[in-house]
């Protein structure tokens, strides 16, 4: 199981998929399903359905970023993806396809394997994610160690040694580092060291739950671009969540927009930017500040439902500039719009038909 | 024209050499003069990345952090030397509102505590109906709804909402200047706009003086008059928004600048920038402080130390690349600030 180094393997031939980012690689093979996938809190009041019918497909080698403001399920998504979803939170319904194995029918056990080797998290706000008093080097050969099998080979001081170098020079950060703790790193440090343990064991989908909420615009560029860079040497695929609209025009290939539990919007990042579909992308779109002129700030009205208590119809219903009689009777599909362009909006249903 | 606040070469260091040299020492603010006026009231913004300075730069200006090196004047006179009563009055003068909208306040207690705990301590009200006005007053003024507001417990409320409670709060003080620490890194994108709108308004029109500290200039071009960009403890770039952020001249203030993620994903970010070198203590710099991270870098940049150069009028900044504009004899950077206010757009007030 252990790699003494991680070599760059680049896919053979295999097909690609057009994309606007320089340099990318999407090939035309499926790295993740979601399908159906729904997760609720049971709760005294009710049932929370912080999830619902959430549907997508990933590439393998897509940067696909997730979007939408606090409580709108995106980070309850994320934790389901790796299986992590607390009580009273549970999977109700759904598939979630990983390499070709559906990982909600896992055991626990098969579960703990797959995380980190095939998929793994890049938690949000990696400052505190890092035990406080172990050295940098234990924190990140704990993971490789543990996934070990009964007849591997138990490496070496010196292979671990060799490979946290490597790892840690990979994620821009000098080896010395492994001799730190937590406490001596500043806040980028501590999210490079996050993203070398993500990385330790060559996952082929990284999940990056808000990498960089915490730092500033430089540090945030930096890490968002070395995470570019691991995951391209790896071929793997990302799925980035956060609300920096910003961010996710400069790193992604494909946006999905989250709202109160449901995906409501998604496409390739360049035509959603430019062609909005759905009334929510559109203000969300609208109202982010710009360096090239100075204007009026314009916030969304209102606030979100609460997922406790969603209204029959569209969740957006009475926040949106464009409702009709139906979006108060029924809840919108995600329909296609040709391409890779979904949108679930009432508004564009007679337009999908034709 | 007076000052209400003025830092006058002001120099905090923190850590010594120690005994055989083996310390280290941070120069977090380095040799920095400014004034806030006491009529003219404007937005300026204090902008720069994680140990910069800046948040150091604010717990002067609070009075929390006392200078090692120069002095700082309220109302013209040594803040170390202020009686009880005026450091009482500065107190209430100069206000802040700091990042996170979660831990200003105590999870036990209803949001009202943070609103009746200042008027108490002031004595601001000489009733318990005139203390329910002001307090009414002060929410209406940031976009909230009292009766929606008041009885709740933070928990109860959005960061938003949070976040606004801590502007109608400082608001009561009836303050000349606010200090706004970050007040939006921690709150959702869609919830910025209206904190920072209350924020402006507060300035327009109840001429209140904003200090603005942040890294996102984005949101800084949008309601500042004036920015100053720190780096290492320097004051690298300063002037008025206008002349600072469409035509940059510090390569640290490019660099700021061209990192922010431009909601446009056919214009990405370039190469990847070069990492901030923490192992060189900032007294082992002799030149400037971003030498080593420079794109434009010089052979003189590593030994001498760049001095405040006029760009223009409204602009000035501390590269070697414009020594030959020559030494400010003014080391105030607010001299290139804009006074006059410009008349400011209406604002749709938001819910």
């Amino acid at each position: 199981m252990v790699q003494p180094t991680i070599e760059e393997t680049r896919l053979s031939t295999k097909q690609t998929i057009q994309t606007y980012r320089e340099g990318a690689r999407i090939t035309d093979v499926d790295a993740l399903v979601v399908e159906d996938l729904s997760v609720y809190y049971e709760t005294d009041t009710g049932t929370v359905k912080a999830c619902d019918d959430v549907t997508f497909t990933l590439k393998q080698g897509e940067r696909f970023a997730l979007v939408g403001e606090s409580g709108s399920g995106k980070t309850t998504l994320a934790m389901a993806l790796m299986r992590l979803t607390r009580p009273p939170g549970h999977i109700a319904k759904g598939s979630v396809m990983l390499n070709g194995r559906d990982i909600t029918k896992l055991t626990e056990d098969e579960m703990r394997k797959t995380r980190l080797s095939e998929l793994a998290l890049v938690p949000q706000g990696a400052m505190n994610s890092l035990n406080p008093v172990m050295r940098i080097e234990r924190q990140i050969t704990d993971g490789i160690i543990d996934h070990l099998e009964e007849d591997d080979p138990t490496p070496t001081k010196v292979d671990l040694q060799e490979t946290v170098r490597d790892l840690l020079t990979r994620v821009g950060l000098r080896p010395s580092v492994g001799r730190l703790f937590p406490h001596e790193l500043s806040g980028g440090m501590k999210q490079r060291v996050a993203m070398a343990i993500g990385i330790s064991l060559r996952p082929k989908l990284i999940i990056a739950d808000e990498p960089t909420s915490a730092l500033d615009v430089v540090v945030q560029r930096q890490i968002m671009q070395t995470l570019g860079r691991l995951q391209e040497g790896l071929d793997a695929s990302i799925m980035l969540v956060g609300h920096d609209m910003g961010l996710v025009a400069q790193f992604a290939d494909t946006i999905g927009v989250m709202y109160a539990g449901k995906l409501v919007e998604i496409g390739p990042v360049e035509e959603v930017f430019s062609d909005p579909k759905h009334p929510y992308t559109k203000l969300l779109i609208g109202s982010l500040p710009s360096l090239q002129e100075k204007r009026e700030f314009l916030g969304i009205p209102g606030l979100p439902p609460q997922l406790i208590f969603l209204p029959e119809g569209c969740a957006f219903e009475d926040r949106c500039p464009s409702r009709f009689e139906k979006c108060q009777a029924a809840i919108p599909d995600l329909i296609n719009l040709g391409g890779r362009r979904e949108v679930a909006c009432h508004l564009y249903e007679e337009e999908a038909k034709s | 024209m007076s000052a209400f606040l003025e830092l006058d070469h002001v120099t905090k260091t923190f850590g010594s050499e120690g005994m055989f040299g083996s310390g280290s020492v941070t120069v977090a603010v380095d040799d920095v003069s400014l004034s806030i006026d006491e009529d003219e009231s404007s937005i300026t913004t204090v902008a720069g990345e994680s140990g910069s300075g800046k948040t150091t730069l604010a717990r002067l200006l609070l009075g929390s952090h006392v200078p090692n090196a120069g002095k700082m004047l309220y109302r013209g006179k040594d803040f170390t030397r202020l009686t009880r009563r005026e450091r009482r009055n500065f107190r209430r003068e100069i206000q802040p509102i700091f990042q996170d909208p979660f831990e200003s306040y105590n999870p036990f207690y209803k949001v009202d505590h943070v609103l009746d705990e200042p008027i108490k301590n002031f004595r601001l009200a000489s009733s318990g109906s005139e203390k329910q006005q002001m307090i009414e007053d002060a929410l209406e003024m940031v976009g909230l709804v009292p009766e929606e507001t008041l009885g709740r417990f933070p928990h109860q409320l959005s960061g938003g909402q949070r976040q606004r409670v801590m502007v109608a709060r400082a608001l009561l003080l009836k303050p000349r200047v606010i200090l706004a620490d970050e007040p939006v890194s921690m709150v959702d994108a869609s919830l910025r706009a209206t904190i920072l709108d209350s924020i402006r308004r507060l300035n327009r029109d109840l001429g209140i003086s904003v200090i603005y500290i942040t890294h996102d200039l984005t949101t800084a071009y949008q309601i500042s008059d004036n920015i100053m960009v720190m780096y290492r403890g320097t004051v690298v770039e300063a002037g008025t928004v206008d002349a600072v952020i469409p035509d940059p001249q510090h390569p640290y203030t490019k660099l700021l600048i061209e990192s922010i993620p431009q909601p446009d994903p056919k214009n990405r970010w370039g190469s990847e920038p070069p990492q901030q070198n923490w192992d060189t203590s900032d007294l082992q710099i002799a030149g400037c402080r971003f030498a080593d991270r420079c794109p434009a870098v010089m052979d003189r940049c590593h030994d001498t130390k760049p001095a405040q150069y006029l760009v223009n009028d409204h602009q000035l900044t501390a590269c070697l690349l414009h020594e030959e504009n020559g030494e400010m004899t003014d080391t105030d950077i607010t001299t290139t600030f804009q006074t006059e206010k410009e008349t400011i757009k209406a604002i749709p007030a938001n819910s």
